[in-house]
């Protein structure tokens, strides 16, 4: 019998290949950086990012069943305008608020698995359609930029505790205690195969639609955690198209940076997470190397491009060619 | 003592049947062979007993009681697991995953790894399939390990009668034997076993007791070796002939240099070592069971098919055929009619028009611009010769019938005028009717001087429309058949390798 770690380094070599090229990344961020890498630029760079990762968190669990979930983006908006009206006041009717934020998400995400479900319609289509309605309603709830937000609680997650970034560690416990028992759940491991085979998870006796209703479900809750974390850091509410449609494409950016294929089936949010933080870090490259800000959007397409094409690289040991198309 | 048994079901698709009275009675501890040719109702009747289609009629009674099975997973549940010939593996988890895929090993709610492993394991020990590791992802595995994980897999659910459809067709020798040793044994602890395979020394090695099915029925059922051979294809052939053929008006010139040309040509495992020729006005058959490696052949030939080894000639001149564009070109000037008219043939929701005229677009057109009233009669043409039946040519073609889709497929291709015309069962699941229209359009198009090479799962088309038929065998052509040679018997005892000739017993040829 051979030793498994040959096995366990080709599933997690996605995962691997984003630490790394975050890992490389930035080490070129924090070595060119002009004030140097200490605890308050590390935390404000840790904020940006994990407000990403959360989101790439949520895009991955849809793209793992192979859909696309292009309402994150505005999901967050919603939530974000939502906790600037409710997450306030005492400890107890902040709470309240929180669970509020974190039920709207989740009922968002809902609809959406609903609609892919039962109406058969396209994701792409579907989280399109039902992305401008949560816009609108982020839109109706908050005209004006404005709100306000516990400031307390806000500090607490957006600080640092004993030097460390308090929004690490905060990603870090969700990872624990959301992503690993998921990973291990029956529903998880169905999420896995929906995406890869459907109609092979099908004849397995695999709870299928459960696992895509859970896969959009949680997509739709933690994009309203980003929500909150965006009002944690801002301490108030804007319902922003612009930020809807950026961290959707960011989210997705993301993902594929991570290493999860989207084909379905393939991939974990861990990888993501990473990839979250490697396409923040390259945006930072180049504020650190004093290049014109109007070259962001076109440096990061770029960079979403080439991973991409990446992903893609399996076509070439094609075979038969009608699979490319299959 | 009998686990299962099959009374009378009757099973329809549309107007055809596909099973009409079929009857099994499989017993505990030993191992059935189902027998029959292509289209004989073998797979409807595995797709019944593993809950994956209901009944029209009859009962399934399991330990003597009826029962009706809703879904696969209903009949896991009750002891029936089916080993399908299209692999039911999901090729993004490991090993361990697949084989644990319906009932996980659980602990605090989540699965348990630990165990999972060990389950993995043992089912993979208990198939003989040590080699394969449990933490290996599926898609990594070459398709003779996925069978085996697929057997493991099935050994895992603790199945009371196993189905096996097929299970051995990819596998390599040494795999084979495993198999045998692993099915002895199951046999031995009390399971029930149905063995359906293609391979008449695997069933003589194997089965205590057969039953044959033909045309939808079980027609004969006997104790293992008390049949010879001989009488075994006379149970498995005995069909009716409803095709009128179109008289055959052979005017080949065998002196000149072959239209098209085949020379060892061979691709993965999947095709090994073809060589053919085919003479203009010539209609040739491809024959053998289903999957045997003539879709694989025609794909090669029309260039869908990368690192194909072998040597291709046109007219005596070689060719390299990269993709279906090359091959249509007006030099080589050959077309492939698809099997799956909805996915490789048609567009549905595009125009009658659009797609009759897709594939000759580029004599229709000036400068990269269609000429619109070329294109039109030029489409007319091809509706009237064809006798397409629609409201006009600019319906979708989804909403024609099967049979005038089909002719649409056709038709695409004739705009082109090919000199070469490869057909992949293009009449499957169409009516009497437009099968006689498409048989006669072939002998028309062959006396006109096309060259056409015809794959067909129906044994009365390659009997009544071909000059010649080359029936393939496990992706090699076994055996030529020519002229008054195409016969029924001919024709299923080659695809079996049973080395009958015609008319005449003899004692089985040694296996290939």
């Amino acid at each position: 019998m051979k030793s498994d770690w040959p096995y366990h380094l080709r599933e997690h070599r996605g995962t691997l290949l984003a630490f790394l090229g975050f890992i490389v990344m930035f080490a070129i961020y924090a070595a060119n950086h002009p004030v140097g890498l200490n605890a308050n630029v590390a935390t404000t760079a840790a904020n940006k990012g994990t407000l990403l990762a959360i989101l790439a968190m949520a895009q991955t669990l849809v793209v793992l069943t192979s859909g696309i979930d292009l309402s994150v983006g505005m999901v967050m908006v919603l939530a974000n305008c939502l906790a600037s009206t409710i997450v306030v006041g005492t400890p107890l009717t902040t709470a309240l608020g929180v669970l509020g934020v974190l039920a709207t998400g989740a009922a968002c995400g809902a609809v959406n698995g609903l609609i892919v479900i039962v109406g058969r319609l396209q994701p792409i289509v579907t989280t399109i359609a039902t992305g401008s309605v949560f816009y609108g309603i982020a839109l109706a709830l908050r005209p004006v930029p404005g709100g306000d937000v516990n400031a307390s609680l806000a500090d607490l997650l957006t600080g640092q505790w004993g030097g460390v970034p308090a929004s690490l560690v905060f990603l870090l416990a969700l990872v624990l205690l959301v992503w690993t028992p998921l990973r291990r759940s029956i529903l998880g491991r169905a999420v896995y195969a929906v995406g890869s085979s459907e109609v092979a998870a099908y004849m397995s006796g695999v709870p299928v639609q459960r696992a895509k209703f859970l896969a959009y479900t949680m997509s739709g809750l933690l994009a309203s955690v980003a929500g909150l974390f965006v009002t944690f850091i801002t301490y108030s509410g804007e319902a922003s198209a612009a930020n809807g449609s950026t961290y959707t494409l960011f989210s997705i950016a993301a993902v594929v940076l991570g290493g999860v294929s989207l084909f379905g089936g393939s991939g974990s949010a861990v990888g993501a997470i990473f990839g979250a933080l490697m396409f923040r870090t390259i945006g930072d490259l180049l504020f650190v190397f004093n290049l014109e800000p109007l070259w962001q959007p076109l440096f990061q397409g770029v960079v979403l491009a080439v991973a991409v094409c990446l992903g893609s690289a399996r076509l070439l040991r094609v075979k038969n060619r009608l699979d490319v198309y299959g | 003592m009998s686990v299962l048994q099959v009374q009378g079901v009757c099973k329809r698709y549309g107007g055809v049947h596909a099973l009409r009275e079929a009857n099994l009675n499989v017993e505990a501890g030993r191992i059935h062979a189902v027998l029959g040719e292509n289209g004989a109702g073998k797979s409807t009747l595995i797709k019944i007993m593993a809950g994956v289609v209901p009944p029209d009629e009859g009962a399934i009674l399991l330990d003597g009681a009826p029962v009706s099975f809703a879904s696969p997973a209903a009949a896991n549940a009750a002891g029936i697991v089916c080993v399908f010939q299209e692999l039911s593996l999901i090729p993004d988890l490991c090993v361990a995953d697949n084989i644990a895929i319906s009932n996980p090993p659980q602990r605090f709610g989540l699965i348990d790894r630990r165990a999972q492993r060990r389950m993995a394991e043992q089912a993979l020990a208990r198939a003989g399939a040590e080699d394969i590791h449990p933490l290996a992802l599926v898609k990594d595995l070459p398709l003779s390990r996925r069978q085996m994980v697929e057997i493991a897999k099935a050994l895992a659910r603790g199945p009371r009668l196993l189905i096996l459809d097929e299970a051995t067709s990819a596998l390599t020798a040494a795999d084979v034997t495993k198999v045998y040793a692993v099915l002895k044994r199951l046999r031995a602890e009390g399971l029930a076993l149905v063995y359906i395979s293609h391979r008449m020394h695997e069933i003589v090695e194997l089965a205590d007791e057969c039953t044959i099915f033909c045309n939808g029925r079980s027609v004969a059922h006997y104790a293992a070796g008390t049949k010879t051979d001989n009488e075994v294809v006379e149970l498995m052939i005995g069909r009716k002939y409803d095709g009128v053929f179109p008289a055959r008006t052979a005017n080949v010139n065998r002196k000149a240099a072959p239209r098209l040309e085949v020379r060892h040509l061979a691709w993965t495992d999947r095709l090994v070592d073809i060589s053919l020729q085919l003479h203009a006005g010539e209609v040739v058959g491809l024959g053998g069971l289903d999957g045997q490696g003539q879709r694989e052949l025609l794909l090669a030939l029309f260039g869908v098919l990368r690192g194909t080894s072998g040597q291709v000639l046109v007219d005596g001149r070689p060719v390299t055929i990269t993709s279906p564009h090359r091959a249509k070109g007006s030099d080589i000037g050959m077309a492939l009619i698809p099997e799956d008219r909805k996915t490789e043939g048609l567009m549905l929701p595009m125009s009658v028009r659009e797609n009759l005229s897709f594939a000759a677009l580029e004599g229709l057109s000036r400068w990269g611009v269609i000429d619109t009233a070329a294109e039109t009669e030029a489409v007319q043409r091809i509706v009237q010769l064809l006798s397409v039946r629609s409201d006009g040519v600019d319906v979708a073609a989804g909403s024609l019938s099967g049979g005038n889709q089909q002719k649409l497929v056709i038709g695409k291709w004739l705009m082109v005028a090919p000199r070469i015309i490869l057909l992949n069962d293009p009449t499957r699941g169409i009516d009497v009717g437009t099968k006689h229209e498409v048989y006669e359009l072939l002998r028309r198009l062959a006396a006109e001087g096309a060259a056409i090479l015809f794959y067909s799962t129906d044994y009365d088309e390659l009997i009544g429309c071909c000059d010649r038929v080359l029936v393939m065998v496990e992706g090699t052509v076994k055996r030529e058949l020519v002229g008054t040679q195409i016969t029924e018997r001919a024709l299923v005892s080659s695809a079996l390798s049973l080395g009958l000739d015609p008319g005449r017993v003899e004692p089985r040829a040694a296996h290939g």
